[in-house]
């Protein structure tokens, strides 16, 4: 059932997304070799909490078990879903931290990768085309199109660039849960899948790889590892679809901000 | 949080139950309980025990599948 939500309810999300955008900024400013990822878990969630919001993915039941923590930490190989650990972060990681916020009955859904430190150019390139394509598929987000306008941007940028396209994760709908319908896969064709209109909010998440599009579940039951151990990139925005138009309800405004005055390149 | 879409497994039916569910054996030598998908029900598609066929899985719960394909 996708649920389409009225312009106040929109408007909440996007407050949500602004406070998501922040939380994301201040995990940015300490995203460096060194840190451990329970440490940038634990700002995350309580940034979250001292502005009395609360942690989307923390307590978030899915098939029978609660996600522990408040970011999904998914570093280098690690597609998503990734917990936070006492592991170190190391010169040359691309860290992925993804993120939600759930306030006055709605909730925001965001992700960005980082690079810690320098990192390859080639994984450079990966996560300025992940991104490149999220923009993209949130472009033809459109009262009129298909959710597969959307997905076939998003894979056919990837693709022609070189990169693979994880098939067995999905964007969704985002609203009073955190999972809604329509799926909104990264791969697709033009024309197919549901009509997007007035009044839907998704999360587009592009899941890119650098090696091939497969993948396996850790042992954790949790995390989500690329199966040749290649790095793997996401960024993910909440979009929704206004007066006939895409807009972005997150913003990685704060974290660019944080970026630049850290003089960290933006891909 | 990404969701994870629903995967696709091969299997072989082992047995006919009642009301167009059957039990098969997966390739992992997992046996599950499916059900006829309403697409095959519409064309007419017949399966019995020894077919190859496709199924659909949630990721979030094994036990239940869905049967879309039957191979020749």
């Amino acid at each position: 059932m996708v649920y389409f939500k009225t312009d106040h309810e929109i408007a909440i999300i996007k407050q949500n997304g602004i406070l998501l955008g922040k939380a994301h900024a201040e995990v940015a400013k300490e995203v460096k070799p060194g840190v451990t990822t329970n440490q940038l878990n634990k700002i995350a969630e309580e940034y979250i909490q001292d502005h009395q919001a609360h942690p989307s993915f923390k307590g978030y039941v899915v098939g029978g078990r609660k996600f522990p923590s408040a970011l999904c930490i998914s570093v280098n190989d690690v597609v998503v879903h990734g917990l936070p650990s006492a592991y170190h972060l190391v010169e040359g990681d691309i860290v992925s931290i993804d993120c939600g916020v759930y306030l006055n009955g709605f909730h925001a859904d965001s992700a960005y990768t980082y690079a810690v430190g320098e990192i390859s150019s080639e994984i450079k390139d990966l996560l300025k085309v992940t991104k490149e394509s999220l923009y993209l598929g949130i472009a033809k987000a459109i009262d009129g199109m298909r959710v597969g306008d959307i997905s076939f941007e998003v894979q056919h940028h990837c693709e022609t660039k070189g990169y693979t396209i994880v098939r067995e994760l999905v964007g969704h709908g985002v609203g009073r849960n955190l999972h809604e319908d329509p799926e909104v896969p990264n791969y697709g064709k033009r024309g197919m899948g549901p009509k997007l209109k007035e009044g839907m909010v998704m999360a587009i998440e592009p899941m890119v790889n650098l090696g091939s599009k497969y993948v396996k579940q850790g042992t954790d039951g949790w995390t989500i590892k690329t199966k040749d151990g290649m790095p793997s990139a996401h960024f993910e925005h909440t979009v929704s679809i206004r007066k006939g138009k895409a807009e972005i309800l997150t913003t990685f405004d704060y974290i660019e901000e944080v970026l630049n005055k850290s003089n960290i390149a933006i891909v | 949080m990404a969701k994870q879409s629903s995967i696709e497994v091969d299997g072989i039916i082992l047995e006919a139950l009642s009301n167009a569910m059957f039990r098969v054996e997966l390739e992992n030598k997992h046996e599950v309980i499916a059900h006829i998908s309403g697409k095959m029900r519409m064309n007419y598609i017949k399966i019995l025990p020894g077919d190859k066929v496709k199924l659909e899985m949630s990721p979030y719960d094994l036990s239940k599948a869905r049967i879309v394909y039957r191979y020749k």
